[in-house]
């Protein structure tokens, strides 16, 4: 899953043409950008507020409410790895502590090579194999470090 | 007729590598020239066995777990295809104690069919609630819900009939219907479950839904971090519609119903109704003060029937056997069956379909076989990151809406989340006062400030200064939180911290130790 083409402003209309006449279509919208894009450029705001007939305050309030949106291009590769109780009573504390070290960027950052984000996330519905992850929105359960190695390299050999 | 043998392609089934599993059998089929097919199935809920590949054979499925690829040419020369020995055969599945001791009703279908064959789902008695309520009443049918004795699975436990009635009786151009399938809480994952496994059920209920209070619309709200669910919605939404079973004329009746699915976007706070109705609406997920009541003015100011997946997943079975063959499940004002979800540090994590009234401790040992990591069990939280944690010495409550009510705790979706004696609950209780002030939607002061507040205490309490004072101060947050917050978020998340305080004060009194790290808090990029 290679995301993050770079922000196209006719390709953004066109997303939003696609959804804009849903009720409730603000959602919808902004996930389809992230989609399209990775993230929801700031530029979007004022298409999407036209588009629904909103206040650009409202498109940035509603977009910063919610954990999912991001605000940049994230890395290549996506790692959530949840950390959520069934997953700390199984040592997510510990994996976490392994996985910010190998890649050298803490959760919520993006290495610096621009090849991995890492995400925290409260549960994934995995809890019966906790600690579980989801990596470029595949699921993996009783990861160990180990598991977490193999997934990282596997992800840096795809590219 | 050629051979079926399944592969599940549930998310935690996937998550334990079943694609590879799948790919890997093809490769023998093909290699072999065999009269087989891989069917990808929902999962039977004993994640332990996952991926569990099953064969169809005339004594019955046998089933095969937990599968590594490596195994499978090896399963082939012992003749797989017609349930032959292995090492990892465990029989017919059907047989296995862990399924047979359970009460499956909701969860009937759930693993032994194909997900999005609507075929597979008639023959397994799918549509037969929704037949049945199609030649009755609209009060009818509310009765029929409302005698079986189903309380809301969400969290709250609300008498379903009752919303359901409430909807009904109030005149309107639209109503709706919506399924919250946000199931944010850490140790649940049946909402999900059926969703991948069985979806026709959760589309079934709520057209019956539909039809019973009015209602032409419906919407299912999945959470983002379900992306399988949503796919598998999304697809068993077109073949119902292709089939005549959802549009303007559901089952040649005339009557209209329909649906769509939306995706949350990670926030907590979504899973409560009144936010998640802001948030369908294309707002921020903040807290509608209530009144008015969702069932009277809901989505877009429209009276809505608001449920959560299991409560209209268990619909089509109550229309189907009628109220009285629910009712008689379960135990006092708790009727029906509970779906408990096994989680944590857990050595058979899985789904445990059973009547109200099974003990924490039969549900834990008897199901789950006591810890993952073989130490002693000490401590449990029920209902999710608002719930409470019990010490073992409670483990033999049963699970009963008013018996964990009594001991200030909740059943809420039915997760159980079990600790071995590793845990320190000092530092669950800062989490559950962290996790809090992340997923604050905002609105109201002790919520947004004093969940804040709280963490900096439990950390003075956990560096050992003055710590007297300090829990006093938690206790006196406590009850600002119980007291001045408008919705459960802030109202209930005294709970798991002062149970934590209650049930173990040995981890309120340790030496000083090192402060607990803060979680990453996400903080967003400003805009650049
Ligand atoms: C903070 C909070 C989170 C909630 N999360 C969920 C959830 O994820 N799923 C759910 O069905 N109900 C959740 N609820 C309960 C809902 O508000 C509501 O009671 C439920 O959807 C009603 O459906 P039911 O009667 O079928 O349970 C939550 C409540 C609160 C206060
Ligand atoms: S208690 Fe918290 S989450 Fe609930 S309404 Fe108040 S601020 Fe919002
Ligand atoms: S708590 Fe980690 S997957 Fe549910």
């Amino acid at each position: 899953m290679s995301v993050a083409q770079a922000w196209d402003a006719d390709k953004a209309r066109t997303r939003i043409t696609e959804l804009e006449g849903l009720p409730g279509a603000l959602l919808p919208i902004l996930h389809s950008l992230q989609e399209e894009f990775g993230y929801i450029d700031e530029a979007a705001i004022a298409l999407i507020a036209d588009a629904l007939n909103i206040s650009k305050a409202e498109v940035h309030g509603t977009i910063s409410f919610y954990h999912d949106f991001r605000h940049s291009p994230p890395g290549r590769h996506t790692l959530k790895i949840c950390r959520a109780e069934s997953c700390q009573s199984m040592g997510c504390d510990k994996l976490i502590s392994h996985v910010e070290n190998r890649l050298g960027a803490k959760l919520g950052q993006t290495t610096e090579d621009g090849s991995f984000t890492a995400e925290q996330v409260f549960c994934l519905g995995l809890c019966a194999l906790s600690p579980a992850v989801m990596l470029d929105g595949k699921p993996y359960g009783r990861v160990t470090a180990d598991v977490a190695d193999s997934l990282i390299d596997g992800a840096r050999r795809r590219m | 007729m050629s051979t079926r043998i399944y592969v599940p392609c549930d998310a935690a089934a996937l998550a334990m590598g079943a694609d590879v599993v799948a790919r890997a059998i093809e490769t023998q089929i093909a290699a072999r020239r065999l009269d087989a097919e891989v069917v990808r199935n929902g999962s039977r809920g004993m994640f332990w066995l996952e991926p569990l590949v099953e064969v169809d054979t005339p004594k019955g499925r046998v089933g095969y777990g937990r599968v590594i690829p490596e195994a499978v040419e090896g399963m082939f020369d012992r003749n797989l295809i017609e349930g032959g020995a292995h090492p990892l055969c465990i029989g017919l599945t059907e047989e296995h104690p862990y399924l047979k001791k359970q009460e499956r009703l909701t969860f009937a279908r759930c693993g032994i069919t194909d997900p999005l064959s609507i075929d597979d789902y008639k023959a397994h008695n799918g549509y037969r609630g929704l037949q049945r309520a199609l030649n009755m009443s609209a009060s009818g049918i509310v009765d029929e819900v409302l005698n079986s004795g189903l309380r809301g699975r969400g969290g709250a436990g609300f008498p379903t009939g009752i919303k359901w009635r409430t909807v009904l009786n109030t005149a309107a151009d639209q109503k709706y219907i919506v399924c919250n399938a946000d199931e944010g809480d850490s140790g649940t994952y049946a909402d999900r479950m059926i969703m991948e496994g069985d979806p026709f059920v959760l589309i079934e209920g709520m057209t019956i839904a539909g039809i019973a209070v009015g209602a032409t619309m419906g919407y299912i709200y999945i959470r983002s971090e379900y992306p399988h669910a949503v796919r598998t919605m999304r697809r068993a939404i077109e073949i119902a519609r292709a089939n005549g079973y959802l549009g303007t004329n559901v089952c040649g009746t005339g009557k209209s119903f329909d649906l769509d699915v939306r995706m949350g976007a990670g926030a907590y706070i979504c899973g409560e109704e009144t936010s998640l109705l802001e948030s369908l609406e294309g707002k921020r997920g903040q807290i509608r003060p209530k009144p008015p009541l969702p069932a009277i003015q809901g989505l877009f100011g429209k009276p809505t029937v608001m449920n959560n997946v299991i409560s209209l997943a268990t619909v089509p079975i109550i229309l189907d056997k009628g109220a009285e063959f629910y009712r008689d499940f379960g135990m006092g004002r708790s009727r029906g069956t509970l779906t408990i979800q096994l989680a944590g540090n857990i050595k058979y994590g899985g789904l445990v379909e059973k009547a109200f009234g099974i003990t924490l401790r039969e549900a834990i040992y008897d199901f789950g076989g006591g810890t993952a990591t073989g130490r002693p069990l000490r401590a449990v939280q029920v209902g999710g990151p608002l719930g409470a944690y019990f010490p073992e010495s409670l483990l033999d409550t049963p699970l009963d809406y008013e018996k964990f009510a009594e001991l200030k705790g909740l059943v809420g979706h039915g997760g159980i989340v079990v600790f071995d004696d590793t845990v320190d609950l000092a530092k669950q209780a800062r989490f559950a006062m962290e996790f809090c002030a992340i997923e604050s939607c905002g609105k109201c002061t002790p919520c947004r400030v004093g969940s804040t507040r709280g963490v900096e205490v439990i950390d003075r309490i956990i560096a050992n200064e003055d710590r007297t004072k300090n829990l006093e101060l938690l206790d006196d947050l406590c009850e600002l939180l119980l007291d001045g917050s408008l919705c459960a978020l802030g109202g209930l998340t005294p709970y798991p911290v002062l149970s934590a305080v209650r049930y173990f004060p040995e981890d309120f009194s340790k030496p000083a130790s090192l402060p607990v790290a803060s979680l990453s808090a996400q903080e967003k990029q400003p805009w650049h």
